[in-house]
């Protein structure tokens, strides 16, 4: 333990030069932009600025792209809350509820909500990292296909065992995401598939950026476009006022919601830990789990503080948790720790079990340089908040194109490629009709994501077991997960004859509730 | 009209990349060739992957030794096992600014995709930049395992329980799998995984009994003695393993490498090819390209032109015939 206070305290000794604290600073306001830009998420962002950092030594270039990577994770919330656009994959959780406390004219609360949750899931993730690197890295060496699954299945869940919305709906949309994630490449087969005969854009599969594109920012933009057409050209996109006293409000309201924080970044740290889940999957769990624990779960979707503070918070613990994998096993825990392994080849480290004793100046300065990136980040983000107040300010007619350049251009920067603008814009319109039809559209975000994670993971255990399902029962940690996972399944069913079976006593059930 | 509004935004995002890159916009020497505007470097794989990482170095390089007087800029093309961006190469015959880094994807998706109607030696050669290598590997916990003999009984005796983890089907590792199966009569049963991390993660964690890992892969698990190597599929044994014999010296005839290479479109002009040649052969060169060389245990001589062609052709004839053991091919 007191070892572990030394080189900490060395590590610090790395992360507080000038230099270094300059990139750190610089670093976050860069990923600030980044993330907060539809489609430049933290990959994009990293992988740009890396050639960059062959100018600086090898402590210093791991400090600039992991600031970058963190900054991201808080921009990301800031266009989710005020475009209602995800800014990346790991912000998706963030619009379900942000978007509409926005709208209420309370863009104001749900940034600064958003940044304090920001903050407490990477503190609270750091210093986890900071005491628990090495046992949790053998953890993740022993999680396999089985474990894996049981976590997405785990994720969806939490979603269709919440009820509330309308289940055969949530169910509908679920499927069409999941239909849409196979597209492209069958792994364990090696085929194309669901490519509609020859069409090559196909062939790298539906992104995750296209659909979220289409379907909030394009979707949002033609439904505002028409409640703009009815309010004859009043309508705002998001409002909100700044005042002292509202601020000291939304951090009271922030500290209420100290528990699902705390699970949030709990829970984000974990998954983030799984080599390959990384930041979305966590945050969608968050929310799901959050909305569970939630004394007023009815309000999540429409504006509850508990919505943004738990993804929030689980998004950023989970970037923290990715670089385990990345730095003991050398296997990246997401996307953007896959570009940062890249660059440890490149400025000639090794990562792997042995980077700890081999180089502890640069695990601990990253270590250390986290801590910085924590703080500096909630404040680049509370002192940017009256500039995209301002910026909402603006009139729809204004905000329109800008928004859909954005859209446009997030939608063609991770492929390059126009045929996933045509579909973006395809999304879009779907999305609307969605919308107008009363489905969600979240799970379908959530299929798309966790699918192309969960259908090998299935497939890889069920090849290993030979087609025995009894494999995802009989393991340490797949079956507490799996069992978990099945009774927050079914959990809509259970509350039913629960419901029954104490309403019967004094009168007839409802007829509602039967046909829930 | 589709083409042409991708192409300018594709400029456009080009050339904020472009202020981002260290190298500067002067010598403009008018003798000979030169590119004009960014070069495309097409990876066939996702990032973060062992090709697109030498990508991201080779970027480097030219970048920090001002190799090129314009930005090379990666672009991942992994969809459908290197088909998506096989066609999009193929698209862009005659062009003088996209090049490609390949694996051996570049043989075996061609093979098994038919009807995308692509074919290699219509590419332009550029040069190889190294062969990758493979060795059997299996958990140092297995102590009864030190040689091939005791693998294969150990292997006999599990059956179709022994589970070998690979990069996909049809891929070198299934293929390497399928030699093993044939040779030694055993049944091990292939289990596909996404990259070669995450398949070397799954031998250290104990989900898989081996791996016919690169050794690039296998090389933090192996120092921090997870992992031990049984043998491997080279001519001579590999320097960091001098304890491992080849399968060949075992009486196998049996050597399998992985090309990273750099190609051309299909009809790039003969300046362009003197051009990329002569830039390519720098990188080659730079300390930097050597050291990554030395640590991942590459080898291979740089190849190029007609030399190139040559290995092109009899390496996917090898390929071929293969994969119609493999039964994948009719």
């Amino acid at each position: 333990m007191l070892e572990i206070f030394g080189l900490l305290a060395q590590g610090f000794t790395v992360a507080l030069q000038p230099f270094n604290l300059m990139l750190i600073i610089v670093g976050c306001a860069v990923g600030l932009f980044i993330g907060a830009m539809p489609g430049l998420g933290s990959v994009n962002g990293v992988a740009i600025l890396l050639p960059l950092t062959f100018l600086v030594p090898p402590e210093g270039a791991i400090i600039f792209l992991a600031a970058i990577y963190y900054g991201a994770m808080y921009g990301g919330a800031v266009s989710s809350i005020m475009l209602g656009i995800p800014g990346a994959s790991t912000a998706v959780a963030t619009t379900f509820d942000g978007r509409p406390l926005a709208k209420q004219g309370m863009a104001d609360k749900a940034l600064t909500i958003a940044a304090m949750a920001s903050f407490v899931g990477g503190t609270i993730s750091v210093i986890l990292f900071t005491f628990f690197a090495p046992p949790l890295a053998h953890v993740a060496l022993t999680f396999g296909a089985p474990e894996e699954f049981a976590l997405m299945m785990l994720a969806f869940a939490t979603f269709i065992g919440l009820g509330g919305d309308d289940l055969a709906k949530t169910i509908f949309s679920i499927c069409i995401g999941l239909v849409l994630a196979a597209v492209g490449l069958d792994i364990m087969s090696g085929e194309p598939r669901l490519i509609f005969g020859d069409i090559t854009g196909f062939l790298h599969g539906i992104n995750f950026l296209v659909l979220a594109i289409g379907i909030y920012g394009i979707g949002e933009m033609l439904w505002t476009v028409e409640e703009n057409a009815k309010a004859g050209g009043k309508s705002m996109l998001s409002e909100a006022t700044l005042t002292w006293q509202r601020t000291k409000n939304n951090i009271k309201e922030f500290l209420g919601t100290w528990k699902i924080s705390t699970m949030g970044a709990f829970l984000g740290y974990f998954v983030g830990i799984v080599p390959a889940a990384g930041a979305t999957p966590g945050a969608l769990l968050a929310y799901g789990i959050g909305k569970q624990m939630s004394k007023e779960p009815e309000k999540f979707g429409k504006g509850a503080v508990e919505g943004v503070a738990a993804p929030e918070s689980a998004n950023n613990a989970a970037s923290t948790g990715s670089m385990l994998p990345m730095l003991t096993l050398g296997i990246p825990g997401s996307p953007t720790t896959a570009i940062l392994l890249g660059g440890m080849v490149i400025w000639g480290l090794e990562p792997g079990p042995r980077l700890f004793t081999s180089n502890p100046d640069f695990v601990w300065g990253l270590i250390a340089s986290l801590y910085a990136a924590n703080l500096f980040a909630l404040i680049l983000n509370i002192l940017f908040i009256p500039a995209f107040i301002w910026v909402l300010k603006l009139p729809f007619t204004i905000l329109a194109p800008i928004i859909l350049t954005l859209c446009l251009v997030g939608g063609y920067a991770p492929t390059k490629d126009m045929h996933d603008v045509w579909l973006m814009l395809l999304f879009g319109i779907v999305g609307y009709l969605m919308r107008k039809l009363d489905y969600p559209v979240a799970p379908a975000v959530l299929a798309i994501v966790l699918g192309p994670l969960a259908e090998p993971a299935l497939r890889q255990s069920l090849l290993i077991s030979s087609g025995d399902p009894s494999i995802f029962f009989t393991r340490t940690f797949a079956g507490p997960i799996m069992v978990v996972a099945l009774i927050l399944l079914f959990m809509p069913v259970l509350m039913l004859i629960y419901r029954r079976l104490r309403g019967g006593g004094k009168r007839k059930a409802p007829s509602e509730s039967a046909a829930e | 009209m589709l083409q042409r509004s991708g192409r300018m935004l594709g400029l456009a995002l080009g050339v904020t990349g472009a202020t981002a890159f260290v190298a500067g916009f002067g010598s403009a020497a008018v003798a000979e060739w030169k590119p004009r505007k960014p070069v495309e470097f097409v990876v066939m794989a996702g990032k973060g992957g062992g090709a697109d990482k030498a990508v991201r170095l080779m970027q480097s390089i030219i970048a920090k030794e001002k190799l090129a007087a314009v930005p090379v800029v990666p672009v991942n093309k992994p969809g459908g096992s290197g088909a998506e961006a096989l066609v999009y190469m193929k698209g862009k015959k005659g062009d003088d600014h996209t090049i490609m880094f390949t694996l051996n994807s570049f043989y075996t998706t061609p093979l098994r995709q038919k009807k995308l109607g692509i074919d290699v030696t219509k590419f332009t050669p550029v040069m190889r930049m190294a062969e990758d290598t493979f060795c059997l590997w299996v958990h140092s916990d297995r102590k009864d395992i030190n040689n091939v003999d005791d693998f294969v009984k150990a292997a006999k005796a599990e059956g179709n329980k022994w589970i070998m983890a690979g990069t996909g089907k049809a891929s070198e590792d299934n293929l390497l799998t399928d030699f093993l199966n044939t040779a030694y009569g055993l049944d091990m049963k292939y289990i596909p995984y996404k990259g070669g991390g995450k398949v070397a993660k799954e031998l250290a964690g104990k989900n898989a009994n081996s791996t016919v890992n690169n050794p690039s892969e296998q090389l933090g698990f192996y120092e921090a003695g997870k992992t031990k190597p049984i043998a491997c599929f080279t001519d001579d044994r590999i320097g960091l393993f001098k304890d491992a014999p080849t399968f060949k010296e075992l009486g196998k005839d049996f050597v399998y490498y992985m090309q990273r290479t750099v190609v051309g479109a299909p009809g790039m002009s003969d300046e362009a090819k003197a051009y990329y040649k002569d830039l390519f052969t720098k990188v080659f060169n730079s300390e930097a390209w050597q050291t990554y060389r030395k640590k991942k245990a590459l080898q291979g001589d740089p190849l190029s032109g007609e030399d190139l062609m040559a290995y092109w052709k009899k390496e996917r004839d090898v390929h071929e015939d293969m994969l119609k053991k493999m039964g994948e091919l009719n």
